[in-house]
């Protein structure tokens, strides 16, 4: 028992961080109706700018204040990633309007090379660590309830603290400011929201900038547990069966289909695992959201889709 | 001038139903034919046949067959390169296991294996529709990878992982030279394109594309969509199963799963986007686009003189590709096809502008 709570929480963590990557794509795809591929290269972009902006400005200005060096660095990246959702809008985007999803898709997987070779040209291709003070150590809980209690990792649990108050953040963003009531004023209805005098170009530039923020923090939380390499983009991967298992256009389901996926994929690959040849968390939680989609076609919490002739 | 069809007149409905009805275009395919079989074996030197032709070639055969369900079907598949490695260790398994197996049948043999499969993970798309479809092709893809990675018996328990195929031969004729590899490949190529391009004339091409355009109109009209799905997910998939027997077989020789990876699969999509979509021609020119340029660019910097460490370089290829392709998606988003259509209608009135 003690072994499947220390699974399932586990699970939990990793789907809470799978959610962070999967709330990327949504809230694109929510305001501009592109299936972002680039998702990933931006993560590893703003992973690699958070390294080694760490490292390079406390080299410039000759300080020597680990904290004060995170947050200068922090900055910057998010610097870096708004030029990159500027320069998406700009040249990508804006140039594509009205074309069909796949064209769109096409072309964020083109920008997703493009962010790929520029990011590892302008920051180094070794691997880096990003240290931001997450403690390493693992920690026991419900030492009284079960023999030797359930071990957690307190690094995990930090991260997914993190990322649930960066959803808390989000959601105020989205119901309680006039920014977030134009953004999804658009998701809504693209036409509709330009013709009453919303921006289109501006609230693309803020939702991509949003989404760098994002893979920003999933890159920094990634980044410290894996050190920050190529291999990060493929995370990305990892948080597409969630983004369908939820619905490509809810940020609740980009959650909670994150906890679903973490936790399917830890326990199958203990209880069923073996018996398989292991390794199989790599496709199940694909074939986990195939199977779910068979039953509802629209994911979890997506617009049910009407068709009409 | 000379590219118009005055003074063409048909008298039979045969005359009416041929691929090429103008015969300038007869012709020219004839032209084209001639110099692919003759004159690029007689001059071309050997690395080319390595590096450009045969590749080049073979991955065409995959973009046609992606081309039938993603540009006629309007089906996303993420998942080629999974078919593809189901038409190649399919192939191997036959090729080895029974004795005195022929070339082209384990590869037909490869091809109907990966139907079956293309067939199984088509059933969602009755279902699933658009990016989720193009999400959940990714499952057949992972899959994939993963069984060939760790079942052994498929790689026929070899300690590596990596399977290989030697003493090629159709009909006695052995297939080991470059010349050889790349006549063989390209008769298949030929046969297969001719087949796509009358299927996709045909009553069935046609239902592909009705369900491409409005699946729910075209529900309504009589066209089941099971079948015509289905339909296109299998002729898509043998296509890509024999495309990837002959990577595996004539084009690597010695290969494992890591040649049918994701990438390949992305690559493919690139292709046929690039190439146009709804276009048996534009699978070539996609696939032309997609293998000249990486080495293209990977030569740039030596033929310029310019120093370069073999990491920015890599990194730099990767970023002028991307580039590229949006480039490409921004100036003609319906591919390369779509530029030479432009250029035969641009012809019919040249010289003469009215």
């Amino acid at each position: 028992m003690a072994f499947f709570l220390e699974a399932l929480i586990g699970g939990l963590m990793a789907g809470m961080l799978y959610s962070l990557i999967a709330l990327g794509f949504v809230l694109i795809y929510k305001a501009s109706g592109v299936f972002n591929f680039a998702q990933g290269a931006m993560v590893l972009f703003a992973a690699l700018a958070m390294a080694r902006f760490s490292e390079w400005i406390p080299q410039w200005l000759g300080f020597d204040n680990k904290i004060l060096a995170n947050v200068l660095a922090f900055a910057a990246a998010a610097v870096c990633m708004m030029i990159v959702a500027w320069a998406m809008e700009r040249w990508v985007l804006g140039k594509l309007v009205n074309q069909e999803g796949i064209t769109l898709l096409m072309a964020t997987l083109g920008a997703s090379y493009f962010l790929d070779g520029s990011g590892q040209m302008i920051f180094g291709s070794d691997i880096y660590k990003i240290d931001v003070g997450m403690p390493k150590d693992p920690v026991f809980l419900l030492e009284s309830v079960f023999q030797g209690g359930v071990l957690v990792n307190k690094e995990d649990v930090y991260a997914a603290l993190i990322a649930a108050a960066l959803v808390a953040a989000l959601a105020l963003f989205f119901q309680k400011t006039s920014t977030g009531r134009a953004l999804r004023a658009v998701a809504d209805d693209h036409q509709a929201a330009q013709s009453i005098g919303i921006p289109l170009n501006r609230i693309w530039i803020i939702v991509w900038s949003v989404a760098g923020l994002v893979a920003l923090v999933a890159g920094i939380i990634w980044g410290s547990k894996l050190g920050v390499q190529f291999s990060l983009q493929l995370v990305a991967l990892k948080a597409l069966p969630v983004v369908i298992l939820g619905g490509l256009t809810s940020v609740p389901g980009a959650i909670i289909g994150g906890l679903i996926i973490g936790v399917g994929e830890k326990l199958s690959e203990i209880y069923i695992g073996p018996y398989m040849g292991g390794g199989i968390e790599i496709w199940f939680a694909y074939v986990m959201a195939l199977l779910f989609l068979l039953v509802r076609p629209q994911g979890l919490f997506g617009e049910k889709i009407i068709d009409r002739v | 001038m000379f590219y118009r069809e005055n003074g063409q007149f048909k008298t039979s409905y045969k005359a009416d139903e041929q691929i090429f009805p103008i015969r300038q275009d007869r012709i020219a395919i004839a032209l084209l034919l001639a110099i692919a079989f003759i004159a690029v074996p007689l001059l071309a030197p050997e690395y080319l046949f390595r590096a450009i032709l045969i590749p080049f070639v073979i991955l065409s055969l995959a973009a046609i067959g992606l081309n039938i369900l993603v540009g006629y079907c309007g089906q996303i598949s993420l998942g080629t390169g999974a078919f593809m490695a189901v038409g190649a260790y399919a192939a191997y398994n036959f090729n080895v296991r029974i004795e005195g197996m022929p070339l082209v049948l384990s590869l037909l043999l490869g091809g109907a294996c990966a139907t079956l499969v293309g067939v199984l993970f088509g059933i969602p798309s009755l279902r699933i529709k658009g990016l989720y479809l193009a999400v959940a092709t990714l499952a057949a893809q992972f899959f994939v990878d993963w069984s060939f990675l760790r079942i052994k018996w498929f790689t026929n328990d070899s300690s590596s992982g990596s399977v290989t195929v030697s003493g090629l031969q159709v009909l006695g004729i052995p297939i080991e030279s470059p010349v050889q590899k790349y006549l063989f490949c390209l008769t298949l190529v030929t046969v297969f394109a001719l087949m796509a391009k009358n299927l996709v004339r045909g009553a069935i091409g046609r239902e592909w594309m009705a369900m491409r355009d409005m699946d729910v109109a075209a529900a309504v009209i009589g066209i089941r969509p099971v079948y015509a799905k289905l339909t296109a997910f299998a002729v898509s998939s043998f296509i890509v199963g024999v495309a990837g027997g002959l990577w595996g077989f004539v084009h690597l020789g010695s290969w494992e799963p890591a040649a049918f990876s994701i990438d390949r699969s992305f690559q493919l999509l690139f292709m046929v986007i690039i190439g146009g979509l709804g276009s048996i021609m534009g699978s070539f020119f996609g696939a032309a686009f997609i293998v000249i340029l990486p080495i293209f660019l990977n030569q740039l910097p030596a033929w310029l003189n310019i120093p370069m460490s073999t990491a920015t370089a890599s990194h730099l290829e990767s970023m002028i590709f991307g580039a590229l392709i949006v480039f490409f998606l921004i100036v003609e988003p319906h591919g390369l096809a779509r530029l030479w259509s432009i250029a035969k209608e641009k012809l019919r009135l040249w010289p003469f502008p009215h």
